[in-house]
């Protein structure tokens, strides 16, 4: 689960992160009242699940409230098309509020689960505030990485490591030692899967160390232990049909393409996308309905596919190994008689009771075509969503 | 031969008595598995199923003598479940239990490698050697014994491989499903490392998937240590990235853990990457001639 910028500098300054002085702004009114209360220059940053914001007109700087009033009212309610929302873009509808700092260096930290090594881990480095995927990939060595011990957590010496990687010296040191280390407990206690400071800068001046900005994202398994958390969730910033989907305990993810699919098993739901675009056909979408799918759970599924205005198609690939075919028949029969069928459906259905299942739906006299194998299916339901 | 469960294995069911446990134990059992205990702290002395419960598992082991353990106890719990049964001396754990936090694991994976027991999964379907031994909720009868090792992280995809086996007439040694999770007991190296192991797996087929890097490093140790022929397929060709496709584990972030990525290495290993998953079954067939 992500959250917002904000959300997550607040859970940063929990665990004594120094982040800008700042608020959430819900109205134009409002992020003028915030401006006044810091005083000073401000920085508007428009609120969305997406980087690449500045770009897209969706950060701005106000001299004092009353242009942070006007710019506020500019941004809130737009829509920022950036390279990661799509080109549908996402709307603002929350601001974040906060003092223009000057910035003497620009540096990033970063921690996620690194697999290979099994534990989590942070990466440093000095060059921040840019794209630190290309950096690593033009200079792998500009990154330095240290495990998190699950049990030992970040020991000091890897935090020492890490500032004198990041070109710290004197103060800075000790002040950058007591950041990673608490980066590491934010990560560790609120069992997150993402942790980014990018960039973490070194102000002019007095020369200390802030979160200018904060991207974090929660283990999904982990949130029932973490209700504070969990209410963070902001589904304004999920896609409809997805949150309609996770309501009905459906894992589904929209694409762009005009065969919907249906199946059940995250990796023959993969496999299922891959093999339609094997016969030259385009998903429209991850749909994994679980192992033991439910009569209404089916039709809660189909319902949902059909909504899609880019879906001409769809195939329902099950392989029916403990959850029985022929049940699984009868929701979909009960489907197309709830929903109706706007679109041709194609079945593809094996394992236990498959004959049965079969019948069912040629009896049930509704616009089915039932196909035999996945390849078989494949075809079928591309030629007829009007692919090659 | 079969590797890692046989006609002797012995089984205990963590978490029996409820749903899925009484379910898939009663499942195991029709298809000739020795079920031989249950834990669920509080039923201890029992009997559920037909099956004697315990309220910890190192009564299960000394007093059944179980050797095998598959766990059906929720998330929260599920964790502390596998140290249990390493704790108490079983040497095979089968985790199905889908949803545990990733930082449960992170901490419960080493300590099982170090208490010397296996793990595998979880988030899995468990383990069958056909006409042996099934611990798992795999459907037992699309299974046929015979020549060929089946690999996978996924469920549904690996019958899917499977059932194109058997109805060419061609059987499976053993089948592991080895998880959706990104951290789980026994990766696609161990796998292939105990079916080289075993005289009587003539081919293997990998079914991986988008994310992580075990499929490289499989196809690095296949490349040098093994002779037996192997069929792969990865799931994911048409994924977008930075969403997940449903298993935790089935991520692509930052670019890496691609099927594309994922295809050529194990090409480049020697290992006949297919572009479907509809040609599992001819593939193999192919190769054993």
């Amino acid at each position: 689960m992500r959250v917002h910028e904000y959300q997550a500098k607040q859970i940063l300054k929990r665990f004594d992160v120094d982040v800008p002085r700042g608020d959430v702004a819900f109205s134009a009114r409002q992020a003028g009242a915030e401006a006044a209360r810091l005083g000073g220059k401000v920085v508007l940053k428009a609120q969305i699940h997406a980087g690449g914001r500045g770009k897209a007109g969706g950060v701005k700087v106000a001299a004092d409230p009353g242009e942070a009033e006007r710019l506020a009212m500019e941004i809130l309610g737009k829509t920022l098309v950036t390279p990661q929302t799509g080109p549908q873009g996402r709307r603002v509808r929350r601001l974040l509020v906060e003092e223009a700092l000057d910035v003497a260096r620009e540096l990033y930290l970063g921690l996620t689960l690194d697999r290979a090594r099994g534990v989590p881990v942070v990466m440093a480095c000095a060059q921040g505030g840019v794209e630190i995927e290309a950096v690593a990939a033009r200079d792998p060595d500009a990154l330095s990485i240290e495990p998190i011990d699950p049990l030992l957590g970040l020991r000091p010496f890897q935090a020492r490591r890490i500032a004198y990687a990041l070109g710290l010296e004197g103060d800075l040191v000790t002040r950058a030692v007591r950041l990673v280390t608490s980066l590491a407990r934010v990560y560790q206690e609120t069992d997150a899967s993402l942790v980014e400071v990018n960039p973490l800068i070194v102000t002019a001046g007095r020369g200390s160390l802030v979160a200018l900005d904060a991207k974090m994202s929660f283990d999904d398994n982990a949130l029932f232990r973490h209700p504070e958390i969990r209410d963070l969730r902001d589904t304004d910033e999920e896609d409809p049909l997805e949150v309609e989907a996770s309501a009905h305990s459906l894992n589904y993810i929209k694409l762009d393409g005009s065969v919907g699919c249906m199946v059940n098993g995250a990796g023959l739901a993969m496999a299922t996308m891959d093999i339609i675009q094997h016969v030259g056909g385009s998903p429209a979408n991850f749909l994994d309905v679980g192992g033991g799918a439910r009569a209404e759970q089916v039709a809660a599924a189909f319902r949902i596919l059909v909504s899609d205005a880019n879906v001409r198609a769809v195939l329902i690939n099950i392989f029916g190994g403990i959850l029985r075919v022929d049940e699984l028949a009868k929701g979909v029969v009960e489907a197309v008689r709830q929903v109706g069928a706007k679109v041709p459906l194609v079945v593809r259905l094996e394992g236990t009771n498959v004959e049965e299942g079969k019948r069912i739906l040629l009896e049930a006299r509704i616009n089915v075509s039932v196909a035999d194998g996945m390849l078989d299916a494949a075809k079928k339901v591309v030629a007829l969503a009007g692919g090659r | 031969m079969s590797i890692l469960v046989d006609k002797s294995s012995r089984v205990v069911v963590q978490g029996l008595t409820g749903r899925e446990g009484s379910f898939h134990a009663r499942q195991c059992r029709e298809y000739g598995t020795r079920v031989v205990a249950g834990v669920t702290p509080g039923r201890g002395g029992t009997t559920h199923e037909e099956i004697p419960v315990f309220n910890t598992v190192r009564e299960a082991v000394t007093r059944e003598g179980a050797d095998v353990s598959l766990i059906f106890v929720p998330p929260p719990a599920a964790a502390d479940a596998i140290l249990e049964a390493a704790d108490s001396g079983i040497r095979l754990i089968v985790c199905i239990t889908e949803g545990i936090p990733v930082s449960d694991m992170v901490r419960v994976a080493p300590a099982v490698a170090r208490s010397g027991a296996r793990l595998i999964g979880p988030n899995c379907p468990g383990v069958i050697s056909p006409g042996k031994c099934k611990v798992g909720i795999m459907p037992g009868y699309i299974h046929k014994p015979g020549p060929v090792g089946v690999v996978s992280r996924s469920g549904t995809l690996t019958y899917e491989a499977v059932a194109q086996l058997t109805r060419r007439g061609i059987g499976q040694t053993t089948c592991i499903g080895i998880g959706g999770d990104p951290i789980i007991g026994t990766t696609f190296r161990d796998a292939l490392g105990l079916f080289r192991d075993d005289p009587e797996t003539r081919a293997i087929v990998m079914i991986g998937e988008i994310g992580g890097s075990t499929e490289e490093e499989a196809a690095r140790y296949a490349k040098e240590a093994l002779q037996v022929p192997i069929v792969a397929f990865v799931a994911g060709q048409t994924a977008p990235p930075g969403r997940r496709m449903g298993h935790a584990g089935a991520i692509i972030s930052g670019g890496r853990g691609t099927a594309a990525e994922k295809m050529s290495a194990l090409k480049e290993a020697g290992i006949h990457v297919l572009k479907s998953p509809a040609e599992i079954g001819e593939a193999v067939q192919r190769l054993l001639g």
